[in-house]
């Protein structure tokens, strides 16, 4: 399809005729256009609410595509370079979940690098499938996992060669990059399917110099975050679909639990958002990465802070780097990165991305401004002049290999009970802990407790990072697989 | 005698409120890469100079703007050499420093060289300074210099537009920081405080008081009465890490210069510190509020 025909906007030029019919209306949603609650009308504006509406014949609906979605959703493919594409309202947690749901079974084996997003684990309690965890590699001195050598994804596979699929999260959030291009050939030569959560990589298919995406190298399916780094709204995501792959079929899967009533809003801003892109992405990623460049480099002149980026890559699993991303390490001026990320909001008024133990993250995108990254870069250097205090005891991060005890579904729905935390050492793990952002679990169901796990979490805590995932909303007591569960031999 | 084409420059001072000005011609308007520059001579208030639609200086009352950011702190520190103006690219700043002959370098950072082209070509009375040997004019972003400042400053004036706008960096606290850290230990900070008569920057400047507390020993707050400006009623910023702009001020040494001012004297400078109780109450309720 031509560059042409990117110009479209099936849906929201749907939208806008459909405004102007001035259709009455006796269906949902019952505002009305807004008419029936004027406070939200006022807050959101009319036009916003006047978008909001019910699927129908001209409409189209998302369930059943054949109208103008149909028609959005094949721009997008065109745009992104799949065979097809399935717009998602569930956030890219539903994209990533279809994958899986569409490619494995209960008892099926995935192999995939354990700093997977949340929504990944959770589809293997879903569906009963088994992770065969490879080591995502570690960068020592920052303290981030890594984006899976290949010759680890190889020594997996010769280990588990029935396994079906190789999920690859590609990049990281903090924008390192695998080599996916080779992964793919390995996968496809063992008969494997490779499924890439692409969350961070929308802006792959469209900028110049950034790792390559995964359709461009041939993956089965990737699931892409156009909220994140396209320009779409919260909540919207693309499923893409490469030649092999039967959309009908993941449609169907993807049925089982999208919501009836997908949001035009949504589904609009995301044709609008793929029509930007395809016309105007190589000049918005070219400012935003010329933006990034200038910010790492004003901030690597601050004594202490490292903004990494291309020079770090090994040719393993920090293979490449996505300059768009601004990744700061932070460990050096004593400060845990989730230090800095909230200083920035409390006394900088500056919201970043995420903090961890030893990095945070800003996103650069088409709406910033100079004037922001300059506020940025002298906030940080601020930081630095009042906060700075010595490393020593700062927790360094390293790579564990988890001990998969239970598959996740069995310890998710098995018999729990609840323990401390502090008194749950060496137990199974029947519930997630992360700390949000950036959702990556440090337990997960199923897995021991270990004593490096443990630490990880209290001094998370101490430094006041966000922990989620327990029942206990407080995380003092976790749930743990009662012990006549346990098989005693080692993994399944 | 009344035009018979009818022009006005109107600018909202709040929402429901106007401030309007007869316009007899427009000098000049321009866009410059970062906003509109327009020059308009008005009936009353002479040549006026716009910024993006906002009244920054006319003729007729600039020197009270002009003198006091510039001669409160002279009249307190006794040995100020080397200036840094950031904004205040017109040259009212600037025209005030070089009327003392013991300051040795005026450093003027202003981001959009159109509006110095534009205050020289049309605005004499403000920019007649710019070209004095002790001035040296940097077209850059005022927190990114400021950042970068190697040699400090015995004085900064942050000569600022508004806190909601390209200006807006110049009221935060890393800009602050910065400042402090390119100042000499006995530099003076001031700053353009906006008024807090009217809701719409109460609470952004609130903070700007609390930032510049938390930062400096001496953080103080002084008034003028600048007609064209929103209620009139304007107010600056004292920082300082060492003088006190009242215990410290030296109305004797200062008065020994022989510097003549239409506005400025150390009777209206002792006065100026002595602020309303509303606005006392306002800045002292400063440290209370914390976004959380
Ligand atoms: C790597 C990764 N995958 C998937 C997701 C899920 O995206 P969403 O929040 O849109 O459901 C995220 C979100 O943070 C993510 O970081």
């Amino acid at each position: 399809m031509s560059q042409l025909a990117q110009r479209r906007a099936p849906l929201f030029e749907g939208l806008r005729d459909y405004r102007a019919a001035r259709i009455v209306r006796f269906d949902v949603p019952g505002h009305k256009s807004g008419r029936g609650t004027p406070e939200l009308t006022e807050f959101l504006g009319q036009a916003a609410l006047a978008a909001d509406v019910n699927s129908s014949k001209p409409l189209d609906n998302l369930i059943h595509p054949t109208g103008i979605i149909r028609e959005a959703e094949e721009l997008a493919a065109a745009a992104f370079g799949a065979a097809s594409a399935l717009f998602m309202v569930g956030g890219t947690t539903s994209a990533v979940q279809a994958m899986i749901f569409s490619t494995l079974g209960p008892g099926d084996k995935i192999i995939m690098p354990r700093n997977v997003h949340r929504s990944a684990i959770n589809a293997l309690v879903l569906t009963g499938a088994i992770p065969v965890y490879v080591n995502p590699g570690i960068d020592a001195y920052l303290g981030i996992p890594l984006g899976m050598a290949v010759a680890d994804v190889e020594a997996a596979i010769h280990l588990h060669p029935d396994a079906k699929a190789v999920l690859v999260n590609n990049p990281t959030y903090y924008g390192v990059a695998a080599d996916l291009d080779s992964i793919c050939r390995l996968a496809h030569r063992h008969g494997m399917l490779v499924l890439v959560d692409e969350a961070h990589g929308t802006h792959f298919y469209f900028g110049d110099d950034l790792p390559r995406p995964a359709m461009a190298v041939g993956a089965d399916m990737a699931a892409v975050s156009m909220h994140k780094t396209g320009g779409s709204l919260t909540q919207s995501s693309i499923l893409l679909l490469g030649s092999h792959t039967d959309a009908a079929r993941v449609r169907q899967i993807v049925n089982l639990t999208q919501t009836t009533s997908a949001s035009y809003l949504l589904m609009a801003s995301l044709d609008i958002a793929r029509k930007n892109l395809a016309l105007h992405g190589r000049a918005i990623f070219r400012r935003s990465m010329a933006m990034a460049d200038y910010a790492r480099a004003e901030i690597n002149r601050i004594p202490g802070y490292t903004a990494f980026a291309r020079e770090r890559t090994d040719g393993r699993a920090f293979y490449d780097f996505d300059r768009t991303k601004l990744s700061i390490h932070t460990r050096d001026i004593g400060l845990a990165g989730i230090e800095v990320y909230d200083l920035l909001r409390d006394e900088y008024d500056i919201q970043i991305e995420f903090g961890d133990l030893g990095n945070i993250l800003a996103i650069i995108s088409a709406g910033d401004r100079n004037l922001e990254i300059e506020r940025l870069i002298s906030a940080l250097a601020d930081i630095e002049r009042c906060y700075r205090r010595s490393p020593a005891g700062m927790l360094e991060q390293e790579y564990v290999a988890p001990e998969l005890v239970l598959p996740p579904r069995q310890a998710f729905f098995g018999r729990q009970e609840t323990r401390p935390l502090r008194e749950s050492l060496g137990q199974i793990s029947a519930e997630f802990v992360m700390s949000y952002p950036p959702g990556i679990p440090i337990v997960a169901p199923g897995e021991r407790i270990t004593a490096q796990a443990l630490e990880t979490i209290l001094y998370a805590q101490e430094r006041g990072c966000y922990m989620t995932g327990t029942r206990d909303p407080e995380l003092r007591e976790i749930g743990i697989v009662v012990a006549q569960e346990v098989p005693d031999a080692s993994p399944p | 005698m009344r035009p018979r084409l009818d022009v006005w420059f109107t600018e909202e001072h709040a929402p429901g409120l106007r401030f309007s000005m007869r316009v007899t011609h427009e000098i000049v308007r321009r866009r410059s890469e970062f906003q509109e520059i327009a020059v308009l001579e008005t009936q009353e208030f002479g040549k006026v100079l716009i910024l993006d639609g906002y009244l920054m200086v006319t003729e007729k009352d600039e020197f009270i703007y002009h003198e006091m950011i510039v001669h409160v702190p002279l009249a307190v520190h006794p040995d100020i050499r080397r200036v840094l103006v950031v904004g205040g690219g017109d040259g009212g700043a600037v025209r005030e420093l070089a009327r003392y002959d013991t300051i040795e370098e005026i450093d003027l950072v202003e981001i959009d060289p159109d509006v110095i082209d534009v205050s020289e070509a049309w605005l004499p009375q403000l920019s007649e300074k710019l070209r004095d040997p002790r001035v040296t004019i940097h077209f850059a972003d005022g927190v990114r210099f400021m950042r970068q400042v190697q040699r400090p400053y015995d004085l900064i004036i942050i000569d600022s537009t508004d806190p909601f706008g390209p200006g807006e960096g110049l009221f935060t606290r890393e800009f602050y920081g910065s400042c402090h850290a390119a100042l000499t230990e006995d530099g003076i900070l001031i700053n353009q405080h906006e008024s807090l008569f009217y809701e719409e920057y109460r609470a952004a400047m609130r903070r700007v008081h609390d930032r510049l507390s938390q930062l400096f020993p001496v953080a103080r707050v002084y008034q003028a009465h600048i007609p064209t400006y929103p209620s009139g009623h304007w107010l600056f910023g004292f920082s300082s890490k060492r003088f006190d702009p009242l215990l410290d001020l030296d109305a004797e040494g200062w008065l020994s210069r022989g510097i003549r001012t239409n506005y400025y004297n150390p009777d209206l400078h002792r006065g100026a510190f002595a602020l309303p109780n509303y606005i006392r109450r306002e800045l002292e309720g400063g440290r209370r509020t914390r976004l959380k």
